[in-house]
């Protein structure tokens, strides 16, 4: 039998219809089959007022079962045995007492007879209606049950070559039937449907198209054609094709016209407004490469032939871009006149947060990190600095208070349009990224410099006044900022000390907090006087206890005894910069495990040294974890693990840490012999590897121990009577360990 | 044009007695704005009270809504610091309510054959109001004409029933309808009258004044201060026991205790549109207006109006 059922609601948002045709999909047909209903195929669709499921090749009946379940022994208590048959649904009369070897037990024999098709798909249907995981759902009238928007009507046949049953079916007052509806407007009677096919090819005669696929391709192919027709090109949008696709259940393409007065506008002032908020194809002249007309798609035909509704778009579009003209040369007048100064005083006024200062002061204490990094990634610490200072300018203009989403990139024009140069307005453009997982990162210098700056302003800010997240809860999306820093670092193969920069920059906060908490003037400039030195030598709390000493041998001690503002931040910066590390580097296990590297390789890679710098913390994982991927690898670290354990016994028994070099003279096996000479050349290689940071090749070079180590364990036994030889063998493994060590902690590797 | 079209409206206020008309005939009580200042019709008590309960309800009113940052000295066409809502709340939702609006639309003269009408996905919420709802931004060629919402939670209460709301924007609907390119070129009255009046002629001078004053005039230590003191007085109405000790018998005063926090709320808006207030702090206003929404919700729902009493 093949079942057909559709769900009929007011409209249904877009964005949620693919994935509700995929969950109806999977619940009716999971519930299906546990109730013993297999199926042939299966296919889901959903159109703004509906969502419909084919299914192909359904038994009629679902197959008798039996099942032997094993009970209390004869004679235990009552209640034991009550239990038993309450969960079997049999009565005592019913059971089968057998000898085991254990004594004699009651045995329950179910037996289940197959049910018909219709039943179980009545039970499946209505839990999958009433479960239905939408990500969002709504109640309406004086009813109870929930959908996604007021659910009008359930379609739910059986048919098969005999005709087709309608399944007895009854939610909420809501009685599945054999009929469904036409298009709103064109074709909005009742239709009678006996079968799949009968009710795709009813639809269409009532001017809707089922699936989203052939109405996103008829308008990717008639839009194509009707630009094509004039000379232009559809600028592709997967997205917003699939979204349009989900507003019509007829498509109409239309090509409409953007009003000269308006082409020269920025073409991203453009595609916002007629993306965002017209959901609007953007149609480019190929011969001018400016965008110059649209393409919107209706919902039904007329009999004028769309002039009404084309005429209406181009209106409201009209509207639209004519706020955002006067907005763009009112900002453009602005600049020309007093640069981008005017925006800068004004964000001296907006409060940022209101224990982290204004804007303005965020971006003074961005551009001196900005300064700090730019040696590091290639520019200028002049540039990097101003690109700072104006990157959030824009915020200001009067286009980005309209049209927040362009922020950033008008930053990029009003920079350029204020004289500076291309790669200062790039920054503008592009320090806010990267803005999610599939955003691009920065690549040039004075950008990502920027964008690093801005991140860590961030981070290091939240984290000094207590705001990291927790739990489900990120509200200055913190988590996202991490993992920004994490992809501009490694994309860009960046070597930064994260760790010093994010001492500065929690200094620098605390510096600004004490500025606006009226701290003595003398404070502060002592404070202001370690910053380059953290920034450039050092961990922060290292650092700060060298300034905390200097004041005391410079017979300063009252200025940081205990209850002074500098006594308090050395007590909790090195804290708190600990804390942002182990959060960047939790963000990062993500980040690499969805790279698919195993998450024991990043603890062994982040145990060792300089694990603040990303880039090279990766590096050492990507290749461990190569390694661990061949044979050779896979077996070494085994042989390391019975080495660190028969030492880690060892030396719990002898109370002694095995550590002294082995002698090769003491070697009696020719495997130990070899293992020895096996250890010189792999050391030989691994020193200098490490030194120039080619963690392939000091990995390799210790995966080579795997044949020598296997078979030193094969042939010499370690625990020997002669406690010289003993000795020696043990401190021949614990140069194995150290060998293995230096290139990662090879402890934390699980298996 | 086919010829199925109605006729079609001349004017402003012909698109308004035509909506009044057509929704009394669909059994509405047509009632008159609320005598407040209101930042949109939802803040009618017909609407933010009346959505609580269990108490069946019908009405539609014209509201005057203020929006003081929207002020553009009567020069943008499409702006304006003070403008029309049309306002329906049928509880509990008709299953046809779909429809009904779609009536009412052709009733105004949008020719449904003509036009391309979408129900586009638009999540309502007020913040200040402690409600949400879930419905769709209705466009008619791309443009927004209404806003359709089926109430799931006002003043912190689930709504059972469910109200389903549809909010008009007047001028913008009128502008498209009557095919106007400025708001104060619209004809109010029918431009064959003796003496015809634009938009422009009734509202240019108030939004020019009201734009200065708005944006730069209006005292905002007063306004600070009458923000407190509408805060305090609802608080203070509410605060009183139920049982009037005068008539004895049992009196919440939950309407003149949401009248201040109407009132809180306009100010918060003025103070807003005055740029005094913080982001931040714009939290924390917003979270003190609906804190004294949520009161009076409370309050309501203790009241005939409000279903106590009434069998759940």
């Amino acid at each position: 039998m093949d079942l057909l059922i559709e769900l009929f609601s007011e409209e249904i948002p877009a964005r949620m219809q693919a994935r509700a045709a995929e969950d109806l999909k999977k619940l009716v047909t999971d519930g299906l089959v546990e109730a013993g209903l297999t199926y042939a195929g299966a296919a889901a669709f959903a159109t703004p007022r509906r969502l419909a499921l084919t299914l192909e090749g359904l038994p009629a009946m679902s197959p008798d079962t039996r099942e032997e379940r094993k009970g209390p022994k004869v004679g235990a208590p009552d209640k034991a045995i009550e239990g038993f048959l309450r969960g079997a649904g049999l009565s005592r009369d019913q059971l089968e007492a057998r000898e085991t070897p254990k004594g004699a037990v009651w045995f329950a024999t179910i037996e289940r007879k197959g049910r018909p098709a219709a039943e179980i798909v009545a039970e499946v249907l209505e839990a999958t209606v009433r479960n239905f995981p939408w990500p969002k759902s709504m109640r309406w009238g004086a009813g109870s049950l929930r959908w996604v928007r007021p659910l009008h009507s359930i379609l739910c046949i059986l048919s098969d070559e005999h005709g087709t049953e309608v399944v007895p079916l009854e939610i909420d007052g809501i009685r599945a039937g054999d009929t469904t509806r036409g298009h709103r407007f064109m074709a909005p009677g009742e239709i009678k449907v006996s079968s799949f096919e009968d009710y795709v090819a009813k639809l269409k005669a009532a001017k809707v198209v089922l699936d989203p696929v052939e109405r996103a391709e008829a308008i990717r192919h008639d839009a194509a054609q009707k630009a094509f027709a004039l000379g232009f090109e559809v600028v592709e949008d997967a997205g917003l094709l699939a979204e349009v696709a989900g507003l019509v259940e007829w498509p109409v393409v239309l090509l409409g016209d953007i009003a000269d007065d308006f082409i020269e506008l920025p073409p991203e002032v453009l595609q916002t407004s007629m993306k965002e908020h017209q959901k609007f194809f953007s149609v480019r002249n190929p011969g001018t490469g400016r965008i110059e007309k649209f393409v919107t798609v209706a919902n039904r035909d007329t009999a004028d032939h769309g002039v009404t509704i084309l005429a209406g778009n181009q209106k409201v579009l009209a509207a639209r871009l004519s706020d955002a003209k006067f907005f763009w040369e009112n900002d453009l007048r602005t600049v020309a006149r007093d640069g981008l100064e005017a925006w800068l005083d004004k964000l001296e006024h907006v409060t940022f947060h209101a224990r982290l200062g204004s804007q303005k002061a965020r971006m003074n204490r961005i551009a001196r990190l900005a300064a700090r990094i730019a040696p590091d990634a290639g520019a200028g610490a002049g540039d990097a600095r101003k690109a700072a200072q104006v990157a959030k300018a824009d915020l200001a203009s009067e286009m980005v208070y309209e049209f927040p989403e362009l922020q950033g990139v008008m930053g990029r024009y009003y920079a350029k349009s204020a004289g500076l140069s291309e790669a200062i307005a790039d920054a503008c453009r592009d320090h806010w990224k990267p803005l999610g997982q599939s955003d691009e990162v920065p690549t040039a210098p004075v950008a990502v410099t920027v964008a690093l700056a801005e991140k860590l302003d961030t981070l290091t800010g939240f984290w000094v006044i207590d705001e990291k997240p927790t739990g489900s809860k990120d509200p200055y999306a913190l988590r996202r900022a991490a993992l920004g820093v994490i992809r501009i670092l490694l994309d860009n193969g960046l070597r930064l000390k994260l760790d010093h920069l994010i001492d500065a920059q929690i200094l620098e906060h605390h510096i600004a907090r004490a500025r606006r908490k009226g701290v003595d003037d003398g404070e502060i400039e002592a404070l202001e006087a370690t910053l380059d030195e953290i920034a450039h030598h050092g961990v922060f709390g290292a650092a700060f206890k060298a300034v905390l000493a200097a004041f005391h041998k410079a017979d300063k001690a009252h200025a940081v005894a205990e209850g002074t503002y500098m006594a308090r931040i050395g007590k909790t910066v090195p804290d708190l910069s600990d804390d942002l590390l182990a959060f960047i580097h939790d963000r990062l296990k993500v980040h690499l495990r969805d790279e698919g590297i195993r998450h024991d390789v990043i603890d062994a890679c982040l145990n060792m040294p300089g694990n603040d710098d990303l880039t090279l913390l990766v590096t050492r994982a990507r290749a461990l974890q190569a390694v661990l991927e061949t044979d050779d690898g896979a077996n070494l670290i085994q042989g390391f693990k019975r080495a660190n354990n028969i030492l880690a016994q060892a030396e719990e028994a002898d109370g002694v840490e095995y550590s002294y070099g082995p002698d090769v003279k003491f070697a009696e096996e020719e495997t130990e012999k070899a293992l020895f000479a096996a250890l010189d050349a792999a050391e030989a290689k691994i020193g200098p590897a490490m030194i120039s940071e080619d963690f392939a090749a000091a990995m390799g070079a210790m995966a080579e121990l795997r044949g020598p180590i296997d078979a030193f364990f094969e042939a010499v036994q370690i625990n020997t009577d002669n406690q010289v030889l003993r000795r020696n063998r043990l401190n021949l493994l614990a140069r194995i360990r150290d060998i293995c060590l230096r290139v990662a902690d090879l402890t934390r590797i699980e298996g | 044009m086919a010829d199925t079209t109605p006729t079609q409206p001349t004017s402003f206020q012909e698109i308004i007695l035509r909506l009044q008309t057509y929704w009394a005939g669909k059994g509405c009580a047509v009632l008159q704005p609320y005598d407040m200042e209101v930042g949109a019709g939802t803040f009618h008590p017909a609407t933010t009270l009346r959505a609580l309960g269990s108490q069946p309800w019908a009405a539609a009113y014209v509201q005057p809504s203020r929006r003081p940052t929207d002020g553009r000295y009567g020069e943008n066409p499409n702006r304006l610091q003070h403008y029309y809502q049309y306002q329906v709340l049928i509880k509990p939702s008709p299953p046809d309510l779909q429809e009904l609006y779609l009536g009412s639309l052709e009733a105004i003269g949008i020719d449904m054959g003509l036009h391309d009408i979408r129900f586009v996905e638009d999540d309502w919420e007020s913040p200040t109001l402690g409600a949400w709802g879930l419905g769709w931004e209705v466009w008619c060629d791309g443009m927004e004409v209404s806003q359709f919402t089926y109430f799931q939670q006002v003043g912190g209460h689930d709504c059972r029933p469910v109200s389903g709301e549809l909010t008009y924007g007047l001028e913008r609907l009128a502008m498209y309808v009557l095919g106007i390119d400025h708001v104060m070129d619209m004809p109010f009255n029918a431009p064959t009258a003796p003496i015809p009046l634009s938009y422009g002629d009734i509202f240019r001078q108030t939004e020019r004044e009201y734009s200065r004053f708005n944006f730069d005039v209006a005292e905002t230590e007063i306004l600070f201060r009458h923000f407190e003191d509408a805060e305090a007085e609802c608080k203070a109405i509410l605060a009183h026991p139920a049982t009037d000790p005068k008539t004895g018998s049992e009196i919440v005063m939950a309407h003149p205790a949401y009248d201040q926090c109407i009132k809180a709320s306009h100010i918060f808006n003025l103070l807003d549109a005055r740029g005094v207030i913080s982001v931040t702090e714009r939290q924390a206003y917003i979270g003190r207006v609906r804190t004294l929404a949520k009161m009076c919700a409370d309050a309501f729902v203790m009241t005939e109006a409000g279903g106590a009493g009434a069998v759940a």
